[in-house]
């Protein structure tokens, strides 16, 4: 099954739009049942023994389709995965039976020291190599197939020999992996490096990915003045994003896409309009295909 | 260079805010940029000290901000995280803030906040424990009187129990209702139990004896054996028991032999 099958054959009707479950959105959630794709969890939430947290995923569970997306594996690490944190990666999977499992192209253990943040590694033959290796070990742990995320970057390295793009393609080519695309992640990226996001979006592996993210950015600047974004997930998407968005799509077709807002959580509506917007926007780049189609 | 030997150096930098930017690195300029190196020092730092705050709320407002902040500066920098499951970071705070505050020679009305980190920190695990369904007053009506002196009882896995020097879970209580918490200078000590009856975290403050009562049953008394540890004529152990049943804190009722 290739991803595009896979994209359509979700059930759930497209478009797919879902949003980051935030406990405090719970009650407005069961209450009003909202018309949604799904709804995504940082896996790492959910690794405690009981209680509350794992009572109100298997409210969400019964009711939606869901995403989980694990930000402790440190798959971009060069050393082995933590195997500990590989079981309970898959413990909660099994248990919550999400319908995407994924994870970043990023490092956040190193000598069993947890940096609680998603840091950049170099892009060399040594690095792809490793990064596959971990890939293939998620996958068999898991038994199932997983999508890695291209990051947000506020440095690169001067040893790295391949450009992102052809480093996720290439991995993704060797593990059988799908990818998220997370779009603002391209647009942070690309302004902190003084790239084109249309370039890198051209060059992106687009036939491997399986879902979206989308997020809002803060700004700040770097030592020689120039524009350093941050990705904050504080704030809604940017419009710059939105035009990405739609643009990828255009190429793309329907893709199930996650509304993430992790930081100042907005009230249940605000996010939930963002939820709108991008399903408006799948629904008028699917008939401006259609319309193209019919030329 | 290495790929371990490159993760190392970033490492290092990133646990040392005083050392030099990594010349591995590059901004847009084609050298090492401070400022954007710094953004990953500060999401380190934001990361886990966001990670205290959201677990000790109202330590942090009985503390203020500043104080707050300063301890929790310093706990992180002298406690990385050791998983990346991060529910469990910070269990270690309330001991270091202690410390911290002893040796600052903190004013002594803020000896209540180590106490009351403590009870947040009781509060979380209760919150993530393992599922498991509490016994019932009807079953503890349902035993035979002859076998109950010999009855044990098995704690839930999220009931905790707490003493306190100071009167740490009243000013607890009162910071829920309150954006004020007031922390009396003197006040006496505090026994409390915590339960999470349907997953609902419940904190109550025990009635004299009832803490070492409990105790004693934790440890594995029967109850005649725990009730007469306590050398008090007058202590009615069967109330105790109920309000112990009542709460949640116990998961099963072991009846004992029947004489």
């Amino acid at each position: 099954m290739t991803a595009a099958d896979h994209r359509s054959s979700w059930g759930l009707g497209a478009p797919s739009v879902g949003v980051g479950f935030k406990p405090e959105h719970f009650e407005a959630i069961v209450d009003t049942r909202p018309q949604l794709g799904f709804f995504e969890v940082h896996a790492e939430n959910y690794m405690g023994a009981g209680g509350a947290p794992h009572r109100r995923l298997d409210a969400i569970r019964e009711r939606y389709p869901l995403s989980l997306h694990g930000v402790g594996l440190s798959i971009g690490s060069p050393g082995p995965l933590d195997q500990a944190h590989l079981q309970r990666l898959a413990a909660v999977a099994k248990r919550f039976e999400p319908a995407l499992v994924s994870e970043h192209l990023a490092w956040s253990t190193h000598e069993c020291a947890f940096f609680n943040d998603l840091l950049p590694l170099p892009y060399t033959a040594e690095t792809l190599g490793r990064v596959a290796e971990h890939i293939d070990e998620v996958q068999n742990a898991l038994g199932r197939r997983m999508l890695l995320e291209n990051p947000s970057t506020y440095v690169v390295f001067a040893e790295s020999t391949w450009a992102e793009t052809d480093f996720l393609r290439e991995i993704a080519r060797r593990t059988g992996c799908g990818l998220l695309l997370d779009v603002n992640n391209v647009f942070v990226s690309a302004i902190n490096h003084g790239h084109d996001p249309d370039r890198y979006l051209a060059d992106f592996p687009l036939s491997a990915v399986w879902e979206i993210h989308l997020a809002g950015y803060a700004e700040d600047t770097d030592e020689a003045g120039l524009p350093l974004l941050i990705d904050a997930h504080n704030s809604p998407i940017r419009e710059a994003v939105w035009a990405l968005y739609t643009a990828t799509i255009r190429r793309l077709g329907a893709t199930p896409t996650l509304i993430e807002w992790d930081n100042d959580v907005p009230v249940w509506p605000t996010l939930l309009n963002e939820t709108r917007r991008a399903e408006r926007a799948i629904i008028e780049t699917a008939k401006s295909r259609e319309r193209v189609d019919a030329v | 260079m290495p790929f371990e030997t490159t993760i190392r150096t970033f490492a290092a930098a990133l646990d040392d805010p005083s050392a030099a930017t990594p010349a591995i690195t590059r901004g847009r300029m084609g050298a090492p940029d401070g400022r954007r190196f710094a953004v990953y020092r500060n999401n380190v730092a934001v990361g886990l000290i966001g990670a205290l705050e959201a677990r000790y709320p109202v330590s942090r407002r009985i503390a203020g901000d500043d104080l707050f902040r300063a301890m929790a500066r310093a706990f992180v920098r002298a406690n990385r995280p050791r998983s990346p499951v991060m529910i469990a970071y910070g269990e270690d705070f309330p001991e270091f803030a202690g410390a911290y505050l002893t040796a600052a020679e903190a004013w002594p009305g803020l000896a209540v906040l180590a106490d009351v980190a403590r009870l947040e920190n009781a509060w979380v695990e209760a919150y993530h424990a393992e599922d498991a369904t509490a016994a019932t007053v009807g079953e503890l009506a349902a035993l035979s009187s002859d076998c109950l002196f010999g009855t044990r009882i098995a704690f839930h896995p999220a009931a905790r129990l707490l003493r306190f020097a100071t009167p740490a879970a009243s000013v607890w209580a009162s910071a829920q209702s309150s954006d004020d918490p007031a922390a009396p200078a003197e006040g006496i000590g505090e026994d409390a139990l915590i339960t999470r009856p349907d997953c609902d975290v419940r904190v109550r403050v025990l009635p004299p004896l009832a803490y070492d009562f409990a105790l004693r049953l934790r440890e594995g008394a029967t109850l005649i054996e725990a009730a007469v540890s306590l050398d008090d004529p007058t202590f009615d152990f069967g109330t105790h028991l109920i309000g112990l049943v009542d709460s949640g804190a116990v998961a099963s009722i072991i009846a004992g032999q029947t004489s």
